[in-house]
Parts: C-alpha cells; sequence; structure tokens
C-alpha cells in the first residue's frame, strides 16, 4: 500500500501541477459563483450545476484520464521495473489522476455554495447530494478513461471509444428509454425501468440529486411503484450503491487487464 | 357631538341597569364554589346569564346547553370527554364559550361526535379556546350567524377513517371563522353548504387529508390564511362565487397533494395568493369563468394543471418562478387565456422596451406533453435528452399546444 500511496502521490502533485486542472477549477468556481450571483434561487443554481455534473464531468473526467494516461505511460513502465506490486502501482495511478479531478470539482462548486449559503441550512441536502453525485461520476468515468485506456493501445481509437461511452450514457441511452416506454407502454414496465436507470451512472447521479428535489413527488405522482421506490431511504441507498458498483466494477476490470499487460 | 354622547351613555346605562334588573346573575363553577358542576350550574342559570368556571378538570359526560349562556373558562378549566361523548353541544341562540379547554371527546363511525357542537342555533360565539385530541373539534349545523375566533386545534389523527374535522360548519350561512389554528385533524377546515360566510386568518396545517375542503358552498371570502403541509392539500368542489385572496398554500408536498384543487368552481377569483412548493399548485377540473391574477407560483411541480373541461380561465398578472412545469395540460385545444405573466423560463426579447416580451411565451413544454401520454417518462426529468427535446421544440415548435400561449409575457419579475 506504501508503494500506491507514493505512485499517487506523484501522480497528484503532477496533475495539480499541470494547468488543466487549475482550469477546470476555476471553470466550476466561476460557473457556479455566477450561477448564485446572478440567478438569485440556490435551488435553481443547484439544478443548473446539475447540467455540467451530467455532462460536463463525465467528458473530462473521460478526456483528462486517458491523456493522462497515456501521457504517463513511460512513467508507469518505468515503475514496473522495480519490485513492486502491480495492483499497487495500479491503484496510486488511478487516484493520482481521480483524486485531483474530484477535489477540483468539490473546490470549485462547493466554495461559491459554501460562501453563498454560509447563512441557510435549508438546501444544505440538496447541494451536498450534487457534490456526492459529483464526486461519484467523477470515479466513475475516470475509471472507465483508465479501463478504456489499458484495453487500447492506439490513442486515437480510446478517444474515439470513450466519446461513444459518453454519448451513449448522456443522450442514446436516455433515448433508449424513452423507446422503451413508448413501446411499452401498456405493460407495468415501472419495475424494469428502475432497474434499467440504475445501470446508467448518469441517470443514477441525476436521480440522487433529484431525490432532494422534485423527482419524488412528482413521480409518485405518476405511478405508485416509483413512489414505493424512490420515495424511501431504500431508494437512495439502492442508487448509491450501484453508483459504487459502476466504480468498482470498471476498476476491476481495468486491474485484470493491467496486471495482465505486458508493457 | 356632546348631545350624541350624552345620549350614548344614558343609552349605556339604561342597558346595564335593565341587565341587573333582569337579573344578569354570575355563576361560579369551581371545587369549593356555589356550584362544583357545570351541569349543575346551567342547569340552575336563567337564560342570558354569566356562568364563571375556574380552572380545574370537569368530566361531567355530555353537557347540553339549550338557554342563551355565556360560558366563561379562567385559568383554562379542562372539559374532558373520556373518550366516549360529545362534550358540549349546544342548542341556543347566542351562547358564547370562552376560554376552556376541551379534551378527548368521543370517536364513532355513526354520529358526527364533536368536542363542541352548535345544533340550529344563530349568534353563538366560539373564542379563545384549546381543542386538543377530538374526533370533530368544532361543529357547526344549521346554524347562522356564528363567529369562531382565535382557538387552537390541535388533532393527533392518524387514519382518516378515525379522524374528525378541527371545524366543521355544515349547512349554515354568514359564519366568521377568524384567526384560527389548526393541526392534525382530518380537514383542517371543512364546509358543505355554507353561504356568505368568511374564512380569514387562519393557519390550517399538518392535516390528513385537506386543509380546506368545501363543497356545494357558495357566496363565501378565504382571506390570508394559510394552508400548509397537509396530506393532499387544499379541495374546493362544486361551488360558485368563491373569493380566495392573499392565501398562502405552501408545501403541500407528496404523491397526490395538491396546493388548490378546483372541481367545477365557477365564476370564482383566485388572487394574490402564494403557491409554494406543492406537487400541483393549481389543478383545474371542469371550473369555469376563473380570475387567477396577482398570484406567486415558487418552486411547485406543476404550477398550473388545466384539464381539457376547464374553460374561461384567465391567468394573468402571475409570476412563475423555480416551478418544475409551469403549465400542463392533457389537451392540444383550450379554452383559456394567459396575459402579462412573468414566466422565468421566457427566452425571448423585448426591442421595443415596454416591458413585455416581443415574442408569445408557450409554457407548455414538450417534455410535460410526452409525460402527459407517457408517464413513466418522467424519470427522465432534468436529463439531457428532456433539454434537448425542449430545446429542439423550441425551434421547431410541432407538438406543443398553440392555443395555450401568453402574447404578452412581462419581462423583469414584477
Amino acid at each position: 500500500m506504501n508503494e500506491a500511496v507514493k505512485v499517487m502521490k506523484y501522480g497528484f502533485f503532477d496533475l495539480l501541477r499541470s494547468r488543466w486542472i487549475f482550469v477546470y477549477t476555476v471553470f466550476f468556481l466561476l460557473i457556479t459563483g455566477g450561477l448564485l450571483t446572478f440567478g438569485g434561487d440556490p435551488n435553481q443554481a443547484v439544478l443548473s450545476a446539475l447540467n455540467l455534473v451530467l455532462l460536463v464531468i463525465p467528458l473530462v473526467s473521460l478526456m483528462l484520464g486517458l491523456s493522462y494516461y497515456y501521457y504517463t505511460r513511460d512513467f508507469v513502465e518505468l515503475i514496473l521495473t522495480q519490485p513492486v506490486s502491480r495492483p499497487a502501482v495500479f491503484l496510486g495511478h488511478y487516484a493520482g489522476i481521480a483524486l485531483p479531478l474530484a477535489l477540483s470539482f468539490l473546490i470549485g462548486t462547493g466554495l461559491p455554495f459554501a460562501v453563498y449559503r454560509a447563512g441557510n441550512e435549508t438546501d444544505a441536502p440538496v447541494v451536498f447530494s450534487l457534490l456526492l453525485a459529483g464526486l461519484l461520476v467523477n470515479l466513475v468515468f475516470s475509471a472507465l478513461a483508465f479501463w478504456i485506456g489499458l484495453a487500447n493501445e492506439e490513442r486515437v481509437r480510446a478517444l474515439v471509444i470513450a466519446l461513444g461511452v459518453w454519448l451513449g450514457l448522456t443522450m442514446v441511452y436516455d433515448g433508449l428509454l424513452m423507446g422503451f416506454i413508448v413501446l411499452m407502454q401498456s405493460y407495468p414496465i415501472e419495475r424494469s425501468l428502475i432497474a434499467l436507470s440504475l445501470l446508467n451512472p448518469i441517470d443514477l447521479s441525476r436521480i440522487v440529486v433529484l431525490l432532494q428535489l422534485d423527482i419524488a413527488a412528482l413521480l409518485g405522482y405518476t405511478g405508485a411503484v416509483f413512489q414505493r421506490f424512490i420515495g424511501t431511504a431504500w431508494g437512495v441507498a439502492m442508487s448509491l450503491s450501484s453508483l459504487v458498483v459502476w466504480i468498482v466494477l470498471p476498476l476491476l476490470l481495468a486491474l485484470r487487464t493491467f496486471r495482465r499487460k505486458d508493457f | 357631538m356632546r348631545f350624541a354622547g350624552r345620549v350614548a351613555v344614558s343609552l349605556y346605562l339604561l342597558v346595564v341597569s335593565l341587565g341587573l334588573a333582569v337579573g344578569q346573575r354570575s355563576l361560579e363553577v369551581c371545587s369549593g364554589c356555589e356550584f362544583t358542576s357545570l351541569h349543575a350550574a346551567v342547569q340552575q342559570a336563567a337564560p342570558g346569564d354569566r356562568i364563571l368556571v375556574r380552572g380545574g378538570v370537569y368530566r361531567e359526560g355530555r353537557l347540553l346547553v339549550d338557554k342563551p349562556l355565556s360560558l366563561l373558562g379562567e385559568n383554562w378549566p379542562v372539559l374532558d370527554g373520556g373518550g366516549e361523548v360529545e362534550i358540549l353541544t349546544i342548542t341556543a341562540d347566542d351562547v358564547q364559550v370562552r376560554g376552556f379547554v376541551f379534551q378527548n371527546s368521543g370517536v364513532s363511525h355513526i354520529e358526527d361526535l364533536a368536542a363542541l357542537k352548535a345544533d340550529n342555533v344563530s349568534g353563538c360565539v366560539v373564542e379563545g379556546n384549546r381543542f386538543s385530541n377530538n374526533f370533530f373539534a368544532i361543529y357547526l349545523a344549521g346554524s347562522e350567524h356564528c363567529s369562531v375566533r382565535n382557538n387552537e386545534v390541535t388533532g393527533a389523527a392518524t387514519s382518516e377513517a378515525f379522524s374528525g374535522n378541527a371545524i366543521h360548519l355544515w349547512n349554515s350561512s354568514s359564519i366568521r371563522v377568524e384567526g384560527n389554528h389548526l393541526s392534525g385533524h382530518r380537514d383542517g377546515i371543512y364546509l358543505e353548504f355554507v353561504q356568505d360566510s368568511s374564512v380569514t386568518d387562519n393557519i390550517s396545517e399538518d392535516h390528513l387529508r385537506y386543509g380546506l375542503h368545501f363543497m356545494f358552498s357558495s357566496g363565501n371570502e378565504f382571506r390570508r390564511n394559510t394552508f400548509q403541509r397537509s396530506g393532499a392539500g387544499v379541495a374546493v368542489m362544486y361551488s360558485k362565487e368563491t373569493v380566495m385572496v392573499n392565501n398562502r398554500f405552501a408545501d403541500n408536498w407528496g404523491s397526490a397533494a395538491y396546493g388548490l384543487l378546483l372541481k367545477e368552481i365557477n365564476d370564482s377569483t383566485v388572487a394574490d395568493n402564494t403557491f409554494f412548493r406543492n406537487t400541483v399548485a393549481i389543478y383545474s377540473d371542469g371550473s369555469n369563468r376563473i380570475e387567477v391574477t396577482g398570484n406567486e407560483f415558487l418552486r411547485n411541480g406543476h404550477a398550473v394543471r388545466l384539464l381539457a373541461t376547464s374553460m374561461s380561465m384567465h391567468f394573468t398578472h402571475n409570476t412563475f418562478t423555480g416551478n418544475t412545469f409551469d403549465v400542463t395540460t392533457t389537451t392540444s385545444r383550450s379554452y383559456n387565456d394567459f396575459a402579462e405573466n412573468y414566466w422565468d423560463n421566457y427566452r425571448g426579447f423585448d426591442l421595443d422596451r415596454d416591458n413585455i416580451g416581443d415574442v408569445p411565451y408557450r409554457p407548455v413544454r414538450l417534455f410535460s406533453m410526452t409525460v402527459e401520454n407517457y408517464p413513466q417518462t418522467m424519470i427522465l426529468l432534468r436529463s439531457p435528452l428532456e433539454q434537448f427535446l425542449d430545446y429542439a421544440e423550441r425551434l421547431l415548435p410541432v407538438f406543443t399546444p398553440r392555443a395555450i400561449e401568453d402574447d404578452r409575457p412581462v419581462i423583469g419579475k414584477p
């Protein structure tokens, strides 16, 4: 584990020095600060920030994750010549990229909310769920980026796959879901719908945030099955644990590839 | 002026001495008084007498007041029904009840047992009492010219079948319900066949069903009340000429909750109210000719839900901010109109600077039409796909109903 921490430290500070992570942080600071300053209503600000979480974070995590993976490939190769365990190097490497990204999101979004909402506690759960969702999405897509990078030697191919994954999970998946609902309308599909939305990390993180806002009541208005699932702590626990599975699964797959990979 | 003053004074003296002459007595009830039971005092009293009840707990079964008396509690005497009986029944005109605590009335599925029931009377006054843990608290049947003021009513209702209403008015007229604080019953204020009455400055909250519920009650006014956190919000049905002004409908937030449900309400006014965080702020079914003006809709699920059966509703000068859906409807045709409202989702412009947007606003979004037809698509709420659909529809409006639009949307929050 000591080795993992060392590798992580290297990656962490290396990435902190790069200007991309700085730009990324400032981007969140400006957008969230602007939303809160000019938008007024903190709830609306959360909803707009949610769009960033759903669209920008996956894209940036994938792209930065991939380019950083290729950028540090030589370094990793060098490290592996030393007597260190591969899982330790892998975990350190992953944490070294995922943590700075997560940190810059947390600072960039959390700081303005902390400053503006200092006096009022009512919206705390909403803001907290937004930060949690953003953090988890970050970890999920960094893991995916690593896996894609490890599985593809060719940089361009990996980038195309990453873009495809991003587009698929943000838009195409929901489109298919809508098609499914329209086609199967006369059947009791609520349960399968819930299961299908658990399969997509972006839908999941959206639901985690909206559970604190309006979706609970509005979904309950459309059906009792939704109400029973979503209106309870069970729903929250289920969504969060599915997101954790979404982090662990790509990581395990990537780790398997990493162990077997002939550098 | 002086002459008038003198007349007033002498009139006053005359009335007072007359009262003394007829013998308006004051009977006291307490453990060491002339009367130890309220029952005995009421039986001995002559019409017009005043009964002063001092602090203590009185378990006397059902108390019938059949002559015009004024009951006055001092230091909160408690009338306890022991969970079995109706505590106080009034069958005479001009009875006044002030300063009592009513608790534990009986519960019945056959009779509407109440803590205080006035049956077929006129001029009753129920003021400044506390009610706790009763089936029905204040029940006026077939009565007129009564007032129910500044009472504190708390219930411990857990199921609709085993609970009554805090204030229940049936077949009555000219009743004033003012400044009461009601919580924890089935319905907060219930009116059925009630005319020419006013409900003002009450707070009605945390009820199992509705904060306010009325049916077949026309010509009533509701002003400055707060209706919040009730299981299903507020429902008003089958009535005409209702005025609802300056009320606050808040946090009626649940899967089947409404800020204000209008079911066949005609020729009425809904003005200057605040709707905050309700699942559906105004739900209109079969309601016609209603002025909805100057209201504020803030952070509701559906701000306005118009069923196809609603006609000639005029929405003017309202403010819509932070609602998930501004307007939803079941139909592509609509015979209602919207004008000069403020919509925070309006994306138009105002080139001539008259504070009126130059392009109309369509409050019904494509996504809300989709949800209307396929309710389960609600799970895609606020997804990138939803925003893409709405954006596409804004560029090429095809699906959303043309009939519902605000031709003159206001720019800048009023």
